[in-house]
């Protein structure tokens, strides 16, 4: 299973990739991690004609925080790089929870953040998080540079809204709201194997205990991620009894629509889906005021 | 189309080679066949099974999903610079002999690389953490249940021979 | 004659080599020159070629040459058959053989089509895309049911069905025993097994040396000897002008051991053609499809008992899907007929199968060869008559063991061995018991269970026993040499797949020949060192070839005591041989060492005395007339979470009798990899074919090889009851792990969820959680 024949070009820096970008337009991907993109180039299922190696582009890589508290976290960094990073990890714990379920260490040693986002696989961990922190995608292109929410980002299976001479260069968490709690939880046949399905909730409570805001996305169980935060609302004002739990959850039991695959039935996806969403927003609430 | 030729200078078990490679060729058939480094075994060509894991700067990664050219100036650790130059052999792989942690050992250079990285991290692994850090590592001979054994040894030996 | 290693656990001679990266696998052969092979594959499951054109493929650079099934001319002809149908009455049985390249048909997705020859493989596969295939797509029979319907299309145009085969095999009087009945069990078991998946895939590198007049073939085969005579014929030369080479193999587990598959016949004609070393390694996407399956089998099945849980006969129909061709005969399904019965007293058998052709890749042996799909009838059917009887599960088939006193046991139909099915040895009981006994048998039922219970867990208990027929012949030979420098080369023609044949037979010989087990040099697998043989398969291994390892020493051992009496002048009684050397008992310092007699007996000067051999060797073989059975039990432990269904195995034991042990080191190792492909069978992998027989998870990330998260600890434990059919005592053990899982995850997770008050039966394997919440909604719905 080799490759089909391309040409490679190492991008010294963010300008020289995009200008590469623009230049080549579609005909070019560009080579992150390449834990996604070179399985598909070894299947031939992916050929492209060119390839922008964007290794070296250490301006792209890493986390900081802005003044406002946001995080930013450079496309480029390897999910490694994420593990081992105590600060970041506290600021956003659900990457705390789904990092160990993202395939194995020597995948997580290259694979990059931007390259999963960018990869968009449906059962993919990374963008449901995103989409339940409400995340917002940085795009730059030779032309300029612009945001878009990652509930607008993630349009189809393996598509997303990046335009032919643009790159996915950061991607900005808002800050952590107090005495929030969240919680991923997903069911694969193994550990590593993509999710059968995912959730990751988020709820933030008031000094009665009572939700004020709650978030709630999944993966593995539609096109995208599926963005189940209006099923999630139904908690704001209450409190997260048994009961509110369990309304959520048969909610979004009522508005996915998954697919089934060769390892699960629709009904058994659609079936974890609610049991992992009771479990996550049980996990998430528990979790308010811990630090978390 | 004529083939896309890089020149590249890489390390590998503290060698350095120079080479030019076609840009599609995978870092698992570079060290195979342009270096005659065979002990680096190939399973799948799609990042599952890790019989071609070697080290990059140290960090275990399956060199089926990386292209030869994008090694240049980087450092490179495969199975046969795990052995001493006595030919003594790493703590790893004697405990897999000791604990017969290997049956057609096809898997096994993988194997060795996976773990020598992760007891070098974690020197006092429990039998949940071998097994996790394992997973990655697909055996179809032994059950890993020597191998296991063998790297709960290992982390023992090595932890004995730490100053 | 001491024995210092046999039976003890002696680390592998073969270590440091695997361990240091600097052994040979077959994709590390690089010669001179060498061009490289790719294989154009039917991406349908069944058409009609209507033209294939590599004119294309011709100009592209780096392209040295395109073959399609014309050009191999007269060179182009089905396989052979390899396993001739056994010897039953009234037998049906239609051959048809695999083909080169795909001529006027294409039968399974992965059918090779058309061949590249390039200066690297990376070449060659762009060179396939060049390649124009016109094809007229036909429906694919895929479903084993539905390819027997008269509508069904035919996999093969001049039969006029698909059945491969249909054999029937009867012991006692079946009628007789549902009239005596106290009650009928009936039902419908589907069982399928999978891929064997081992970590290298197949390959074949050859190499014809024109001037030399010399054919060298290595080639990932468990069977060289075969291999060597077969191409040997087809290529027509001489057997001895081919050299197969069956170098370290990365794991073997059966579909090595089908021969003659196209790549393995078309690689050494090119070699031939172009006058340059070829090689062909099989990528994994093509490992989906060009190495043999298993499959499955869909069994109706009825059990006639008697009031206490006593087997009083079995009836069972069954189809078997033999897929696209039937190069390996009836092995598998007959292993299915004869190992249903199991360790257990069934007086009345009444088996029939059909084997049914789909189109779908070939179905031959794989770990187990359809002993997994006969246990799991016999072990559902068990524990559905203790459910209907109140009978412990457990009980009930200790009720049903086979008595110590009754063996060798004959259950006159015929095995995959041609004679009789006949159980040479075996005392079952106490076994059962110390499987009981090793998982707290009694203790979890009554305390554990209930106690866990009550703290909302859902945990639950399995048992299932099994025999496994192995060591069967024709037969295995070994050479054993004492050389010069006093080392001891042993020969032999199997081949070696990770057992540790280099330590097993070493320790053999070290114990003949009183030398230390590192200083034999073991050598499988290459025709040119040794000519005779069958090859490793159906556990016989250190079984047949272990003899005849055993015998050769046995013989080089007299024949060093002999020229040493004669040295010494004494009687042979007065001598021992150890530490290299053979002396006199009682006088240190009076010694000869081996190599030394070797040399002796390979005279400079003065002759060879008549009726004897130069050097100190000896070539024996070792055929037994029939299988030795092996047996055990196995009990398991699991949790299930009852909203996800996910599974945990708390624990697993297994006890096993396979005779006499050589290494029981080796042998542990054994039953760890039978268990885990085992595992892999119950509860992960599934071959998920569309109705196009389309394989729609054909890569490792959704074929689900279990992993050290999913194979739990092994508590091991044995008893022995030697083999009286061979010199040492033993059986073999190769697949024994990996036979009796399925129904032991269908009892255990009955258990767990307390299915059987929810009238949930488990009657398939492969299970998974997505498929006992559809079983557990079904029966809940209904």
């Amino acid at each position: 299973m080799k490759p089909a024949p391309f040409k490679y070009i190492a991008a010294s820096s963010l300008d020289h990739a995009l200008a590469l970008k623009a230049e080549y337009g579609d005909d070019a991907r560009f080579l992150a991690g390449g834990q996604s993109l070179v399985p598909a180039m070894n299947f031939r299922l992916s050929r492209p004609p060119v390839l922008i190696d964007v290794n070296r582009l250490d301006e792209c890589a890493g986390i900081t925080r802005s003044e406002g508290g946001e995080i930013h976290v450079g496309a480029l960094t390897r999910y490694r790089e994420l593990e081992r990073a105590s600060d970041f990890l506290r600021l956003c714990p659900l990457f705390a929870d789904a990092l160990p379920h993202i395939a194995h260490p020597q995948i997580r040693n290259r694979g990059t953040i931007g390259g999963n986002l960018a990869h968009a696989d449906p059962a993919s961990e990374l963008p449901a998080i995103a989409v339940a922190l409400e995340a917002r995608m940085r795009l730059r292109s030779s032309a300029g540079e612009r945001e878009i929410a990652a509930s607008e980002f993630f349009i189809g299976p393996l598509t997303t809204d990046i335009a032919a001479n643009e790159m996915l260069v950061d991607i900005v968490f808002p800050s952590p709201k107090p005495r929030s709690g969240t919680c991923f939880l997903e069911i694969a046949r193994r550990r590593g194997d993509f999710a059968l399905a995912g959730v990751a909730a988020a709820v933030t409570l008031d000094e009665e205990q009572r939700c004020t805001d709650a978030r709630l996305a999944l993966c593995g169980v539609g096109e995208t991620p599926v963005d189940a935060s209006h099923a999630a609302s139904l908690l704001i004002g209450r409190r997260c009894t048994r009961d509110a739990i369990d309304a959520v959850a048969s909610e979004v039991g009522n508005t996915i629509a998954p697919s089934g695959n060769v390892h699960a039935s629709p009904d058994y996806q659609r079936h974890i889906a609610v049991v992992l969403t009771k479990r996550a927003l049980d996990m998430a609430h528990t979790r308010v005021g811990h630090g978390a | 189309m004529e083939p896309d030729l890089h020149d590249i200078e890489l390390s590998v078990n503290g060698t350095t080679y120079r080479r030019s490679v076609e840009s599609r060729m995978l870092l698992s058939d570079f060290l195979r066949h342009e270096l005659h480094l065979a002990g680096t075994h190939v399973g799948c060509e799609h990042g599952v099974c890790g019989a071609c894991t070697v080290l990059l700067d140290g960090h275990p990664i399956r060199s089926c999903l990386m292209l030869a050219v994008q090694t240049n100036a980087q450092e490179i650790s495969t199975v046969e610079g795990l052995s001493a130059d006595g030919g003594k052999l790493h703590p790893v792989q004697q405990a897999m002999h000791d604990h017969h942690g290997l049956q057609c050992g096809y898997c096994t250079p993988g194997i060795l690389m996976t773990m020598t990285a992760f007891l070098r991290e974690n020197t006092a692994p429990s039998e949940d953490e071998v097994r996790e850090a394992l997973s990655g590592n697909l055996c179809r001979c032994t059950g890993y249940q020597n191998i296991v054994d063998a790297m709960l040894a290992a982390a023992e030996t090595m932890r004995a021979s730490m100053p | 004659m001491t024995t210092r290693y046999f039976g003890a656990p002696v680390k592998r001679n073969e270590d440091h080599r695997l361990l240091t990266g600097q052994a040979l696998f077959i994709d590390d052969v690089e010669l001179t020159g060498m061009l490289h092979v790719a294989f154009l594959r039917s991406q349908v499951a069944h058409a009609r070629i209507s033209s294939i054109d590599v004119s294309m493929a011709l100009k592209r650079r780096g392209v040295v040459a395109a073959y399609t099934a014309d050009d191999l001319g007269a060179y182009w002809k089905p396989g052979p058959l390899l396993v001739p149908p056994p010897p039953i009455a009234g037998i049906v049985f239609n051959q048809r053989t695999q083909v080169p390249l795909a001529k006027d048909k294409i039968r399974h997705v992965g059918e090779p089509i058309a061949i590249i020859v390039a200066e690297s493989r990376y070449l060659a596969e762009d060179a396939l895309d060049d390649i124009v295939v016109e094809l007229e797509t036909l429906p694919a029979v895929v479903d084993i049911e539905d390819a027997l319907t008269a509508s069904s299309p035919c996999v093969h145009d001049d039969l006029d069905s698909n059945v491969s085969a249909h054999v029937r095999q009867t012991k006692g009087d079946y009628r007789s025993a549902v009239a005596k009945a106290h009650r009928i069990l009936k039902r419908r078991f589907r069982y399928e097994h999978g891929i064997s998946s081992p970590i290298e895939t197949r390959g074949v590198v050859a190499q014809w040396d024109a001037r030399g007049n010399q054919m060298t073939i290595w080639d990932t085969t468990q069977a060289p000897v075969f291999v060597r005579n077969g191409l040997a014929a087809m290529l027509g030369l001489g057997e001895r002008q081919v050299r197969v080479i069956a170098p370290f193999v990365g794991g073997g587990f059966g579909p090595k051991i089908m021969m003659f598959y196209p790549e393995e016949v078309a690689l050494p004609w090119i070699s031939m053609r172009l006058n340059r070393p070829v090689k062909w390694i099989e990528d994994r996407l093509e490992h989906f499809f060009a190495t043999t399956h298993e499959r499955g089998q869909i069994h109706d099945a009825e059990m006639a008992v008697a009031s206490d849980g006593r087997i009083l006969g079995i009836k069972d129909v069954f189809l078997h899907d033999t897929g696209a061709y039937d190069p390996y005969g009836l092995t598998v399904p007959i292993n299915s007929q004869c190992t249903l019965l199991g360790p257990y007293v069934v007086p009345a058998y009444d088996s029939t199968f059909t084997a049914v052709f789909t189109n779908l890749p070939i179905v031959t042996p794989y770990r187990g060869a359809g002993r997994q799909h006969g246990v799991f009838v016999m072990e559902r059917l068990l524990d559905l008559a203790a459910h209907e009887l109140n009978i412990d599960p457990a009980e009930i088939r200790r009720r049903n063991l086979i008595p110590a006193d009754a063996f060798p046991y004959k259950n006159e139909i015929i095995y995959q061995d041609f004679q009789p099915l006949e159980y040479d040895s075996g005392n079952y009981e106490p076994v059962l018991d110390k499987a009981l006994d090793a998982i707290g048998y009694a203790e979890f039922t009554e305390r554990e269970q209930p106690k866990l219970r009550a703290q909302g867990r859902h945990v639950g208990i399995g048992v299932a026993c099994y025999v496994e027929g192995t060591g069967i012949g024709p037969y295995e030979g070994a050479k054993v040499q004492v050389q010069a420098n006093g080392k001891v080369s042993v020969a032999t023609g199997i081949g070696t797949q990770g057992q540790g044949h280099f330590t097993s037979f070493a320790q053999i010989a070290a114990d003949q020949l009183g030398v230390d087990v590192t200083d034999v040099d073991v050598v499988t697998g290459d025709t040119d060192q040794f000519y005779w043989g069958a090859g490793t398969f159906a556990s016989r291994g250190a079984v047949v070839a272990g003899n005849a390892v055993n015998e050769a020493s046995r013989v080089v051992r007299q024949k060093a005591l002999k020229l040493a009496s004669d040295a010494f002048e004494c009687s042979e009684d007065d001598l021992i041989i150890e530490g290299g050397k053979v002396s006199i008992v009682g006088i240190p310092g009076k010694f000869i060492g081996l190599g030394e007699l070797a040399a002796r007996a390979n005279p400079m000067r003065g002759a060879v005395k008549p009726g004897t051999e130069p050097g100190l060797e000896s070539t024996q073989y070792f055929g037994p007339p029939m299988g030795a059975t092996a047996n055990g039990v196995h009990a398991m432990i699991v949790e299930l979470d009852p909203l996800t269904f996910d599974l945990k195995i708390l624990r697993y034991v297994v006890v096993h009798d396979c005779g006499t042990v050589i290494n029981p080191m080796i042998l542990a190792g054994q039953i760890h990899g039978g268990v885990a492909q085992g595992i892999g069978n119950a509860f992960y992998e599934k071959l998920s074919f569309d109705d196009q027989g389309q394989l729609l998870n054909a890569s490792l990330a959704d074929y689900l090889l279990p992993t050290a998260l999913e194979v739990p600890r092994m508590e091991l434990a044995h008893t022995t009851t030697p083999s009286p059919l061979n010199p040492l005592g033993v059986k073999g053990a190769g697949e024994a792990g990996a036979i009796p899982v399925g129904p032991l995850f269908a009892q255990a997770i009955e258990d767990a969820l307390q299915l059987k008050a929810k009238h949930v039966e488990l009657l398939e394997i492969p299970l998974s959680p997505s498929r006992l919440f559809e079983l557990t909604r079904k029966a809940a719905g209904a």
